[in-house]
């Protein structure tokens, strides 16, 4: 499907400096910062995948997004989607693709979102068979069907982000790029974006390229995960490389009867105590948890345990750094 | 071009969301020429004529230069308001998607609210037409669509050159003024009243000469113009818009290697 | 009064950032006056009779317009009034403790100040060493010159205040654009920006003396060329005041009876 060679990609960024001097200095000549956006990019990516992209702000992700949608064009380095090379088939190869920038709209402000939809059918050429049973599809299963008729401008964030995904699909690409398609919804809404993300890749086969903050996303979506960091890349794989990893790490939350001093349990880490309540983070590797619960009982009357993996979240967040980013 | 209609459609029924608005705007958009050209009046009120210009024949040449300039604001103000398309990472949008990028920035804006603009300018064209003695024939009148015709590829051709410049910087963008109400203004009066440089200039690199005096100098059997150098003199007006769809192109390129 | 001061201040460094808008601005400036200049000069050379403004006088109108244009211009547009106006986010500025109209004075007056500065000069420098005949001249005489300095002022307090008119006919409308084009449009036009006053016939000056638009733009720039002579310039001022203190008082009024109403409306 996606096939990415050492893409590099540098920006010259100009300098500003203050005051009126250098201001009219910088109207001859300027000063730039190369600023390396992308440094030797690799991966490739099957049909029917869902892979997500993340990394910190600035890290390169939305430049990767631009170069395999054909926006950017790359310094060196091949990029083969599909068989086209994005930026030089352009207008072929947008055919294929659908583009959710989830910060950015798509939608006309002021009139129903019906009429935006029939502008993209146009605008696509997608014929007007392919076009009734994609508009049946969507508005089935991202509940469309009453806000298809509303002005953009009168609908929730929620409603908009899905009309938006409904948009960027009418024309049944087989490769969807979603930049944050979750920000700012509240969690109905991102329960049903994610549903539906999920829906469309299984029964159509549509391979997903996800950018997000949302660990929550990720989790409930991707298979794989690609890390980029100051424009490289610094990890590809499965999810459950990430959890083997990171994941031998627990927390325990033990609820015992009053007992006065907080409780010491070798190797273990105190991250919270009170006269009824201790939680601690253990690292399975070297401790067994039973073995703390047995422990324990000796010393309190226990009342409730809970054990705990370590949220994605926090993975990620060892991950960075790990590299430092 | 089908697609062109289809966002005018959808642009006007944004657009009539706004109704008062839109109406307000429109009679706005009337008396901005029409105070031009009540000031036009009133000097010829005083003066009587501008280098053996008669009122009438200004007035002919102001109706052309407005009608163009109406026409083309309606139609290629996308390119006009093209900065914040580019600022606002919009045009990002515009290129993920499978057609060429010029009918897309066009139709990303429509002002139709320029119509009060047209219906003034018609106004005057018609009225000019009238009072003039001059003996029309068909050539002529088909120069005259050509002068208008010809106003409107400069003009647009002028929009997308200034839009152009929004690729490399989205500062200093009001330079372009000069070339778009600047030639306006310029252009309400024949070429011949300025100085040679001025004329010069807006009849070789910008070709508002070929729109407002060749071909104006025909219709009112002025000078020693000739029926086929008027004719053709709109085309090469018409041509102007070459060399800027080939700069648009540029910058479009460069808009995806740097990705500013 | 500090207040007043700091929005000021903050108004003026942000408009002295945009350096490059004013270079082109300028450009753009002084094509327009060699323009308005030519065709003037067209109109002088075959002129039957004598014009009641010299093309000297006329020449130094012209290039003052250019070099002034922020201090004329009645439409001078702050897109971020009017967003505040019509979106509703005026609730943000009427929880502040200082008197809104004073605030918005402040604001537009350091708007029209710090773009005027970037432009005036410039263009003011190369007017005045520009070859015959578009050669700026001289003040007629240094009297006129102090009078004209604050004729202008005034004038620039003038025009202020009426675009504070403006501002506050778009509470009533929430439109924003069509009425204040027209608004602007006919101000323009009577302030002698389309064509300068003394050029206008008798019965369009008779109409143009009695309205406010013209002591902006028009007076000051004919007491600079002495087209008006001193005492005649003198009396003007005072005019100015009076037309100044009369159009606060009613923006002021005006600006209370619709927020009051706002408030009532719940915002």
């Amino acid at each position: 499907m996606i096939t990415i060679q050492g893409l590099n990609k540098t920006f010259h960024v100009a300098k500003r400096n203050a005051g009126v001097g250098q201001a009219f200095k910088s109207l001859f000549r300027r000063e730039y910062t190369a600023v390396e956006a992308l440094q030797d990019i690799s991966f490739s990516i099957r049909p029917g995948e869902i892979v997500g992209y993340i990394g910190p702000n600035g890290a390169g992700k939305s430049t990767t997004i631009k170069v395999m949608s054909g926006i950017l064009v790359p310094d060196s380095g091949t990029c083969s989607i599909m068989g086209y090379t994005p930026w030089k088939d352009r207008t072929q190869y947008v055919k294929n693709i659908g583009v959710v920038f989830g910060q950015r709209s798509q939608l006309w402000w002021d009139v129903p979102v019906l009429d935006s939809f029939e502008l993209l059918r146009d605008i696509y050429k997608v014929p007007e068979r392919e076009y009734r049973d994609n508009l049946e599809l969507l508005t089935e299963t991202l509940e469309l069907k009453e806000i298809i008729q509303m002005p953009v401008r009168q609908l929730s964030l929620g409603q908009r982000m899905r009309c938006e995904i409904a948009a960027s699909l009418l024309h049944s690409p087989s490769l969807l790029f979603l930049d944050e398609p979750t920000i700012g919804l509240d969690a109905v809404s991102k329960i049903a974006v994610r549903r539906f993300i999920r829906t469309i890749n299984e029964e159509k086969g549509v391979t997903v390229i996800l950018t997000t903050h949302d660990m929550n996303d990720i989790e409930a979506l991707a298979q794989r995960i690609i890390l980029i960091g100051k424009g490289r890349l610094l990890f590809d794989g499965g999810i459950d490389r990430i959890r083997s990893r990171f994941g031998t790490h627990k927390t325990l939350t033990v609820v015992y009867r009053h007992h006065a001093q907080p409780l010491k349990v070798p190797g273990a880490e105190l991250l919270s105590w009170s006269p009824e309540r201790a939680v601690w983070r253990i690292d399975t590797a070297s401790l067994n948890i039973s073995e703390v619960l047995l422990q324990l009982s000796g010393r309190v009357e226990l009342l409730d345990v809970e054990i705990e993996s370590q949220p994605i979240e926090e993975m990620i967040v060892q991950l960075y750094k790990e590299h430092q980013i | 071009m089908v697609l062109f209609w289809k966002y005018v459609a959808i642009l006007f029924k944004s657009q009539m969301q706004y109704r008062t608005s839109f109406w307000l705007l429109t009679l706005g958009q009337f008396l901005v020429p029409f105070s031009a050209f009540a000031g036009l009046y009133f000097m010829f009120e005083r003066f009587g004529q501008i280098r053996g210009w008669a009122f009438d024949e200004v007035a002919l040449c102001f109706a052309v230069i407005h009608m163009a300039f109406a026409v083309s604001e309606c139609f290629a103000r996308g390119f006009d308001s093209f900065s914040t398309l580019v600022a606002g990472g919009d045009f990002d949008r515009l290129l993920v998607r499978p057609r060429g990028t010029i009918v897309q920035v066009l139709g990303s804006k429509f002002e139709f609210s320029r119509i009060g603009r047209l219906v003034q300018s018609t106004l005057v064209l018609a009225w000019a037409v009238s009072r003039l003695s001059a003996e029309w024939s068909v050539l002529k009148a088909l120069v005259l669509v050509l002068m208008i015709v010809s106003g409107v590829f400069i003009f647009s051709g002028i929009f997308m050159l200034a839009a152009t410049m929004c690729f490399w910087t989205i500062q200093g963008l009001e330079i372009a003024n000069i070339f778009t109400d600047g030639g306006r203004e310029m252009a309400q009066y024949p070429l011949n009243i300025y100085k040679k440089w001025v004329t010069r200039f807006f009849t070789f690199v910008i070709p508002f000469g070929c729109v407002n005096y060749i071909p104006l100098l025909y219709i009112l059997d002025k000078g020693n113009g000739n029926g086929l150098m008027s004719l053709l003199s709109p085309l090469a007006g018409i041509a102007f818009i070459i060399p800027c769809l080939l700069v648009w192109r540029l910058g479009v390129r460069h808009y995806r290697s740097t990705g500013s | 009064m500090r207040a007043y001061l700091s929005v000021f201040k903050l108004r003026l460094n942000l408009g002295m950032q945009y350096r490059t808008a004013a270079v082109a601005g300028c450009a753009t400036q002084f094509f327009w006056g060699f323009l308005i200049i030519m065709v003037f000069e067209a109109f002088y050379s075959h002129a039957s009779g004598t014009p009641p403004i010299s093309l000297k006088q006329l020449i130094s109108y012209v290039w003052l317009q250019q070099a002034f244009l922020a201090f004329i211009m009645l439409w001078f547009r702050d897109n971020e009034l009017f967003q505040l106006i019509t979106s509703g986010n005026i609730a943000y500025e009427l929880c502040r403790p200082s008197g809104l109209y004073g605030l918005w004075f402040a604001k537009l007056l350091a708007q029209r100040l710090s773009s005027a500065i970037l432009r005036s000069l410039p263009i003011l420098a190369v007017a005045l060493f520009l070859p015959e005949p578009y050669r700026m001249p001289l003040p007629h005489d240094w009297l006129a010159f102090l009078l004209f300095g604050a004729a202008l002022l005034i004038g620039l307090l003038m025009i202020v205040s009426l675009s504070m008119l403006m501002y506050i006919s778009v509470f009533v409308t929430l439109s924003p654009s069509g009425s204040l084009l027209m608004f602007g449009v006919l101000g323009e036009f009577l302030a002698g920006m389309i064509i300068p006053v003394p050029l206008m016939p008798d019965w369009l000056q008779q109409i143009v003396y009695v309205l406010p638009f013209r002591w902006t733009a028009d007076f000051p720039f004919r007491v600079y060329s002495g087209h008006i002579p001193l005492q005649e310039a003198v009396a003007g001022i005072g005019i100015q005041l009076l037309w100044l203190m009369g159009l606060l008082w009613l923006g002021k009024s005006a600006m209370t009876k619709v927020l009051r109403k706002v408030v009532v409306q719940g915002g």
